[in-house]
Order: structure tokens, then C-alpha cells, then sequence
């Protein structure tokens, strides 16, 4: 079964979602959907460590048709790591989900949320795991369209307005995706990824390529809402089911900046996309930009759901940052991130839907004085908080280290600066709210606090300690981005 | 729709055609051009007329909604299960191959059923998206 685990990875939550509508109550969905997650994840890690204990990638022949002319699930550091984070945060955020959702979506409609979900996480997993250009946009596709329904679940009607906003962007992206692969295979003829890096040597001049580049990093920018592309991001997280937020801030932008990331270094190139074509002028400031702009205005939020939104986009920005020093190092700072934002949060929206059962809404000025009303609930906010800042001891510390490092070797010492600045504004985003959690005292017309799902606070607590095990066990996520990101600088020079 | 007599009488005769001319898209597929995709289209055709012109109640009767979404899920899961049975008999994810002790029949078997379950699910999603939206004013 070993040789299997690569098409299992995506055929398990492939037939659980089915299954899920097959039997519809809501909790046989939940208990199917919780058993493909934690199978998903067991998956993952097997087949990290496989890639890890051997050192070379895992290659799957789908229909045992062999590539380039067969589709090719390609596993290798990289993307390994990428499932892991996918289906662990998945893992917790399911199993957490069934008590907050009654709150948000009638019970009989239950089973199409954990259906749509098994589907969206089918779709990421596919695109991550894929070694197959074309496969990438299917499942990007199966993806995004399960992304719409879930976010239009949303208890108000502009869930349905944010989610056609992001129904247009998200179509514009994959389309762009689309016309990319196209064009790349117009000029090489081949659909396989290491294939066409083959191929694509000495194309650099090639006006096919070069727009095919232009059209992918542009798609990919889209659909992980790098600023100033990032508008359908804020209104979907705020507007979602709190459940589908934690899912699809971990997730879906996470799984885009793979594909760039899989794209540039692992199709294109650092020789063709950067020392030839010169993204990193174009990425690196849009990136800083994001850091700044977004962060700014997180401050200005009152509502805690688009605050958290927008400090994802300014997140984003740091990944992005990495990217484009096209380093080893800065890879691997952009890589780490991935995973440490994905898990600060996923848990900082599990706390947010714990706030909004508990007190009814999430305006932060409603949140006087929940500090001691709600301590377990708010300790895991501070802890995720504090990470986001990138305090030492949590896992935000450990991939704004490597980023300051990665800029300090580029000789971009103003950028260090910037990483360095803009996190002072995510200090003020996060005291916002602690101060007004901890330090003000309750309204004198507060209602009384409904206790939120023990469920909900227990798996926010997962995720906070694990921002708190890999902040002070950095090793554990660095030394296997630093193996992802030198495998892919290698093969890209 | 009680009084268009030549309408009914001419969907009477022609919705038996349209589903049987489904099934050989669908079963022919794999020596003529068809499949799974166009014979639930033109399947899900046949329903559809069966609506315009007998009503949504009476549809809705003859094909259940609810039984239209077991037949969503069981599309996908005939689909996969095509796959997973190939795995559990030793070869690759939808490797035909290795269903009958012959390949080529294997092959046959497989495109087969993956191809039914296409239809399927398509013939069933475009049932209920017709459903739903033309029964939307109604129930709410």
C-alpha cells in the first residue's frame, strides 16, 4: 500500500465528500469527513518522511500511464511539507467545526458544508501533490469553486456578494493560470513539470514563454491575494462561516504561493524568472507594500474578522518577500511562513469563532474586559497574536529571523529594516485588542457570556501550542524548508 | 399545460427516444464519439422537457430530489471506486488494466463504468440545478 500513498492522499477526501451527501446527517458527515482528515494527515506525514529518509521524490503514475504523456503525482520535499500543513490544519479545524456550525447553518444543511470541504481540500491537496501542469488548474478549479459555495454559506446575505467577488477573481486567476499552461505548452508541447523545465532551457527570449511567465505569476498573485489583487480576501474571511475562515486562511492562499513558488523555481526557473526576466523587481515591492498598507489598515479595523483578514494579506506579503530574494535562505524563510501562518491563523479564527458564540459578535469594542470572562479562549488569542508579531519563542520569530537573514546576505539592508518596521505595526493591531480584552473593564450592559464548544477552544489550543512547540523546536519546520528550498534552487540554476 | 395536446402528445413520444438515444452515447462511447458527459446531458434533457411540459410536480415525483442527490454522491463514488479498485488489485489509481485477467478487457471494463459514472453525476447535477431554480419562488 506504500506505492499508493500519493493518489490516496487525494482520493480519500475525494470519496468522503460523496459519501458525506450520501448519507447527509449531519453527524455521520462530520464523523466521515473527521476520519478522511486524520487518514489525510496520516498520509502526508508518511510520505514526508519517505521523502525525507530517501532524499529524492516520490513519482505516482496515474492509470500507470507513464509521464510526460501521462499525469504524474510528483511528491517531493517541498510540496510534502505543503500536505502536511494542509491536511493537519484541516484535521483541526473539522473536528472542531461541528459545534460552531450549528450556530451559523441549519443542521440539514451540515453535510454540504463538510462535503464542500472535503472537496476544497481534495483540490488543494491535488494541485500541491500534482507533477502535471494542467492537473494544477483542474484542481485549482474543483478547489476554488468549493471555496465559493462554502463561503457563501454565510449566515448574512453579503456572504453571497463576497463570495461572487471572489467568484469573479478567482475565475479571472484560474484563467489566467489557464492561458499560461496553454502558452507553455504551445512552445514546448509537453504538460509535465519536470519535463518542461526541460524544455525550457535556452527559451529565455521566446515571447510564448515570456508571456506564459507573466500569465501564471499574475493568476497565482490572484488567487494568494498579493497586494494590490487582494481585494476579494478581506469580505470572503469576513463574511464566511467562521469554520470555512479558519479552513480556507490556512489553506487556500497557502496552496496558491506553492504554485507560484512551484512555478518559478520549479518550471522556469531562477535563471529565466529572475536574473533574465527580473520579477523580484515587481514582487519585492509589492510585497513590502502588502506588509505595510495591509498592516495599516488591520489597525483601523473595528470588526476582529477583517482585522485578522487584512494581517493575512500583510502576511502574505512576508512569504511573498521570501520568495523574491530568490535565495536559498529567503525560500526558506518564505516556506517556513507558509507554515507558520497557516497555523497562527487558523487558530487566531478558531478564537474568533469561539468570540463570536460567546459574546454574540466580534466588533472589538464589544470584546471589553472577555479577557477575564473568556481567559482560556483569550490566552490562545495572545499566544497567536504574539506570533504573528514574531516574539522569540513563537513560530512568527522563527521565519522573520530567517527573512532579516536572508536580506541581510541580499546587501538589502533597508528591506531587514522593513521586515523589522512592519512588524511594530503588527504590534499595535494585536494591543489593540489585548488591551481592550484584558484592560477595559465589561460593559455595564454586557449580556451574559454563552461558554463556546469546549471542542472549539481545545483545538484553538492545539494550534496555539503548536506556534509555541515549533517557536522554541525550530528546527523541526526550518531544516526541511532549507532542504525544500536548496532541492529547488539546485534544479532550478 | 392540460390544454396542448400536440405537445404532450409529441413529448410523449419523443422523451423515450431522447433517454434511449443517452444510453447509446453513453454505452457507444468508447467506438464512436459520446461519453459520459454528453449522454448525461442529453439525458438530463429528456427530464427537463418531462418538466416544461408535465410541471415540476409531476417531475419531481417521477424523479425525487432526494434520489437525484444519492445519485450525485454515487456517480463520484462508482467514478472513484473504479479507481480504488484497481489499487486494491495491485495496480496504479484507475489503471483499467488490472480489472479482468485480459488488459484490453480490463481497459474496456474500466472506461465503462468510470464513463457511467460521469453520466451519472452529470445527468443528476443538471436535474437538481433545474429543479432548484425552478422551484426557487416556491418553497420560499
Amino acid at each position: 500500500m506504500d506505492a499508493q500513498l500519493p493518489a490516496l492522499q487525494i482520493v480519500i477526501p475525494l470519496l468522503a465528500a460523496p459519501l458525506c451527501v450520501a448519507l447527509r446527517a449531519s453527524r455521520a458527515a462530520w464523523l466521515i469527513a473527521v476520519t478522511a482528515c486524520w487518514s489525510s494527515l496520516a498520509v502526508a506525514i508518511s510520505l514526508l518522511r519517505r521523502v525525507l529518509a530517501e532524499g529524492e521524490a516520490i513519482s505516482y503514475h496515474v492509470g500507470g500511464h507513464a509521464p510526460p504523456h501521462g499525469i504524474e503525482l510528483r511528491v517531493d520535499a517541498l510540496n510534502a511539507f505543503v500536505l502536511v500543513i494542509v491536511t493537519g490544519i484541516s484535521a483541526v479545524v473539522v473536528s472542531a467545526s461541528r459545534a460552531s456550525l450549528s450556530e451559523e447553518l441549519p443542521e440539514k444543511r451540515h453535510y454540504l458544508y463538510f462535503a464542500a470541504t472535503l472537496l476544497c481540500m481534495t483540490g488543494l491537496l491535488g494541485m500541491t501533490v500534482t507533477g502535471d501542469a494542467f492537473n494544477v488548474f483542474v484542481f485549482l478549479e474543483i478547489s476554488s469553486l468549493s471555496a465559493y459555495s462554502l463561503i457563501s454559506m454565510g449566515r448574512t446575505r453579503r456572504a453571497l456578494t463576497a463570495a461572487y467577488q471572489y467568484l469573479v477573481m478567482g475565475t479571472l486567476g484560474g484563467t489566467f493560470i489557464l492561458l499560461g499552461i496553454g502558452l507553455l505548452y504551445m512552445a514546448t508541447g509537453s504538460l509535465n513539470m519536470a519535463d518542461l523545465a526541460e524544455r525550457l532551457c535556452g527559451m529565455e527570449s521566446n515571447r510564448t514563454v515570456q508571456a506564459a511567465l507573466a500569465f501564471i505569476v499574475l493568476g497565482a498573485s490572484i488567487k494568494l491575494a498579493l497586494f494590490p489583487l487582494h481585494i476579494w480576501l478581506p469580505n470572503a474571511y469576513a463574511f464566511a462561516p467562521a469554520m470555512v475562515t479558519a479552513f480556507l486562511a490556512a489553506t487556500a492562499t497557502k496552496v496558491a504561493f506553492y504554485v507560484l513558488v512551484r512555478f518559478l523555481f520549479g518550471v522556469f526557473g531562477t535563471d529565466f524568472a529572475f536574473d533574465a526576466m527580473h520579477l523580484d523587481r515587481v514582487l519585492m515591492p509589492l510585497a513590502l507594500l502588502a506588509m505595510f498598507s495591509a498592516s495599516t489598515v488591520a489597525i483601523f479595523q473595528r470588526d476582529l474578522r477583517r482585522m485578522l483578514a487584512f494581517s493575512s494579506v500583510a502576511q502574505i506579503g512576508y512569504m511573498v518577500l521570501g520568495l523574491s530574494f530568490a535565495s536559498e535562505l529567503g525560500l526558506a524563510g518564505g516556506i517556513v511562513h507558509l507554515f507558520n501562518h497557516a497555523v497562527i491563523k487558523s487558530c487566531l479564527f478558531l478564537v474568533m469563532a469561539a468570540i463570536a458564540i460567546g459574546v454574540g459578535s466580534t466588533n472589538i469594542e464589544d470584546l471589553r474586559g472577555i479577557g477575564r470572562r473568556m481567559p482560556l479562549t483569550m490566552a490562545a488569542f495572545v499566544v497567536g497574536g504574539l506570533s504573528l508579531i514574531g516574539v522569540p519563542l513563537t513560530v512568527g520569530f522563527v521565519s522573520k529571523w530567517i527573512l532579516v537573514r536572508a536580506a541581510l546576505e541580499a546587501g538589502l539592508w533597508p528591506v531587514a529594516a522593513m521586515i523589522l518596521a512592519s512588524s511594530l505595526l503588527a504590534v499595535v493591531y494585536v494591543w489593540r485588542v489585548v488591551e481592550v480584552a484584558w484592560f477595559q473593564a465589561p460593559a455595564e450592559d454586557a449580556g451574559a457570556l454563552r461558554r463556546p464548544p469546549l471542542g472549539l477552544v481545545l483545538s484553538a489550543w492545539v494550534l496555539a501550542a503548536a506556534a509555541l512547540v515549533f517557536g522554541v523546536f525550530t528546527d523541526a519546520t526550518a531544516s526541511v524548508a532549507t532542504r525544500a528550498a536548496r532541492m529547488l534552487m539546485e534544479a532550478g540554476s | 399545460m392540460t390544454r396542448h395536446v400536440i405537445l404532450r402528445a409529441l413529448a410523449k413520444l419523443l422523451i423515450p427516444c431522447i433517454m434511449l438515444f443517452a444510453l447509446y452515447v453513453q454505452f457507444h462511447g468508447d467506438y464512436g464519439p459520446g461519453g459520459g458527459f454528453q449522454a448525461g446531458v442529453i439525458f438530463a434533457a429528456a427530464i427537463i422537457l418531462y418538466a416544461l411540459i408535465f410541471g415540476l410536480d409531476e417531475a419531481r415525483r417521477a424523479f425525487p430530489p432526494r434520489a437525484m442527490e444519492l445519485c450525485v454522491a454515487a456517480g463520484v463514488l462508482l467514478y472513484g471506486g473504479t479507481g480504488v479498485a484497481s489499487m486494491v488489485l495491485g495496480a496504479n489509481f484507475l489503471d483499467y488494466g488490472a480489472l479482468a485477467h485480459d488488459p484490453v478487457h480490463g481497459q474496456h471494463y474500466g472506461i465503462l463504468l468510470v464513463e457511467l459514472g460521469v453520466g451519472i453525476t452529470v445527468t443528476a447535477v443538471m436535474v437538481t440545478l433545474f429543479f432548484l431554480f425552478a422551484g426557487r419562488r416556491r418553497v420560499e
